[in-house]
């Protein structure tokens, strides 16, 4: 019986890494943004919802999925390039509250679109047929598919990482991010930078969409919740820290699987509880920085 | 090569500048000196793109700068060291000094300058990994100061370059100043070290209150007690 619930307890933890995945890949999106552009998106979950439509999409007119889970973060990294030049950019200098509220709006406007043209109900989403089935991973059986959400999730933050360690541009983002007069003053085109790091984090929030829709199907609506988490993870992990927002998205994950294994009811309410005492504690979060917000 | 006619500057609705004339020659070492809040970070902020509101003409080798954006001054060939947070917190030696090079074309031979570029301070290549953070004061604005000319800019503007630096720090980089200038650099030079900077300048204006009010060599200026003690006691 002991071992039973060891066992049960393992694979919860590894559920709720899954999950915490899909929280990373927003957290960091939403943190680059932060961090660079001082924009609360509030469109955030719009794009995560819209990633997992255009996956549905394409599932559904033959796409195979490797293509899909390409496809659709690409093209709504587009339209977010194209949000970020026309409707963020002519914001900046008047204060935080004007693109949150713009990105807030631009959310209602996106969800209801995806209304209009694909209804109200929600679709299921075939897990793709290799990635079918559960694998033993020692503490018994564990779903394939969740398994290869960590790891793409993984690989993307490995590539992230080497963006932006390793290349000319990774260096401008992390020096911009820090103090944009600087890079400014050193020939930098700032607007272009941030244009381009707002595409990448919606595309980054598109791609966890559409990882999503073989797990819970797509519905309008699905950007909401899962964005307050992202919310709750950026802040616990340090607004604008891009290893806190790992970190936080994989400790909240694993908080959100072990809370509904025991009290499903209360999941949601651990990890504001969550929030609050690492708020308490460390008012920055894990890895903020003071002050970044004035 | 830059020349100044009737720069005028606000924050909101104060008026900071009022029609300053300022002209700096190839290969000069130009002073600007006067009183804390006279404007002279705020002067060689609106040169460098960093103003908003801004009026009047900047023109840098025939070409007016006004309207430009900052990073396009930059690749006209103009450097700015600004008086505060001068290095990026977040990275290392290396990698401010690889952003001197970031924009720049000559950024293919990237390796080779850091190399001279850390050079110019020996201090620098001895911490060439360390967050750039940890560094002191003096070792912070040095490497400011190379991460400037590491992109061979035509002038180079330089905000208070000794404050609050140790005085040892203070020579070597006033040394490095007249061995640029003997190599035909052109400096636009914002000090309150009144002394040491019309040691090494040609010539010097006085701004108080955001006009210009006496310009002279840097000789005369040097030998005239009064003006310094007018204009210049902190
Ligand atoms: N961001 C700002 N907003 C409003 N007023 C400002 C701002 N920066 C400077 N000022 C004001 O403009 C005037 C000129 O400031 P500036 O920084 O150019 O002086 P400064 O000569 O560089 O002084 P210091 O020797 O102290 O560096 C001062 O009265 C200052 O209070
Ligand atoms: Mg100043």
């Amino acid at each position: 019986m002991a071992g039973l619930t060891l066992q049960l307890l393992g694979l919860q933890l590894f559920t709720g890494v899954a999950l915490g995945a899909l929280y990373v890949l927003l957290a960091v999106g939403l943190s680059l943004i932060f961090g660079m552009l001082t924009v609360v998106n509030f469109a955030h979950g719009a794009f995560y919802m819209l990633g997992a439509y255009v996956g549905m999409w394409l599932l559904m007119h033959g796409v195979n999925f490797w293509l899909a889970l390409a496809l659709a973060p690409l093209a709504v990294g587009l339209l977010g390039l194209a949000v970020e030049r026309t409707l963020i950019r002519p914001l900046y200098g008047r204060g935080i509250d004007y693109p949150l509220l713009l990105t807030f709006g631009l959310s209602y406007i996106i969800v209801e679109g995806v209304r209009v043209v694909f209804g109200n109900t929600g679709y299921p989403v075939d897990t793709p047929e290799i990635l079918q089935g559960a694998v033993n991973i020692g503490v018994g059986y564990f779903p394939l598919y969740r398994l290869f959400v960590i790891a793409a999730t993984a690989v993307i933050l490995l590539a992230l990482w080497l963006f932006l360690e390793r290349t000319s541009f990774g260096l401008i983002v992390r020096a911009g991010a820090r103090d944009p007069q600087i890079v400014r003053i050193l020939g930098v085109d700032v607007a272009r930078v941030w244009l381009i790091v707002f595409g990448l984090g919606t595309a980054l929030a598109a791609l966890a969409g559409v990882l999503a829709a073989p797990l819970q199907g797509v519905i309008p609506e699905m950007g909401g919740p899962i964005l307050a988490e992202a919310f709750v993870v950026t802040v616990v992990g340090g607004m604008g820290s891009l290893v806190g927002a790992v970190l936080a998205g994989l400790l909240v994950g694993v908080v959100v699987s072990m809370t509904s294994l025991f009290a499903p009811e209360m999941s949601r309410v651990a990890i504001f509880a969550l929030m609050a005492v690492v708020l308490l504690i460390k008012p920055q979060g894990f890895f903020g920085r003071a002050g970044l917000m004035s | 090569m830059l020349k100044i006619r009737g720069l005028e500057a606000w924050y909101g609705a104060s008026h900071v500048l009022q029609k300053i004339d300022l002209d700096v020659a190839r290969g000069e070492i130009v002073c600007l000196i006067g009183r804390n809040g006279a404007g002279k970070t705020t002067t060689l902020k609106s040169v460098a793109g960093l103003i908003d509101k801004v009026g009047g003409s900047v023109e840098f080798e025939g070409e007016e700068l006004l309207g430009l954006p900052a990073h396009v001054r930059f690749h006209r060939g103009l450097a700015y060291v600004p008086e505060e947070r001068r290095i990026v917190p977040g990275l290392d030696v290396r990698e401010n000094l690889r952003l001197g090079l970031i924009a720049s074309p000559l950024k293919k031979r990237e390796t080779q300058a850091i190399r001279e570029a850390s050079m110019i301070f020996p201090r620098l290549a001895e911490r060439i990994t360390q967050s750039a953070i940890t560094l002191s004061g003096g070792e912070q604005q040095m490497l400011a100061i190379a991460r400037a000319l590491i992109s061979q800019p035509k002038l180079i503007m330089l905000d208070e370059p000794s404050e609050g630096i140790m005085p040892v720090l203070v020579d070597e980089m006033f040394e490095l100043f007249g061995k640029l200038k003997s190599q035909g650099a052109t400096i636009l030079l914002v000090e309150q070290n009144v002394e040491l900077a019309l040691a090494i300048a040609d010539r010097a204006y006085i701004i108080d209150q955001g006009a210009i009010v006496h310009h002279a060599t840097a000789a005369a200026l040097l030998a005239d007690a009064e003006i310094q003690e007018k204009y210049c006691a902190v």
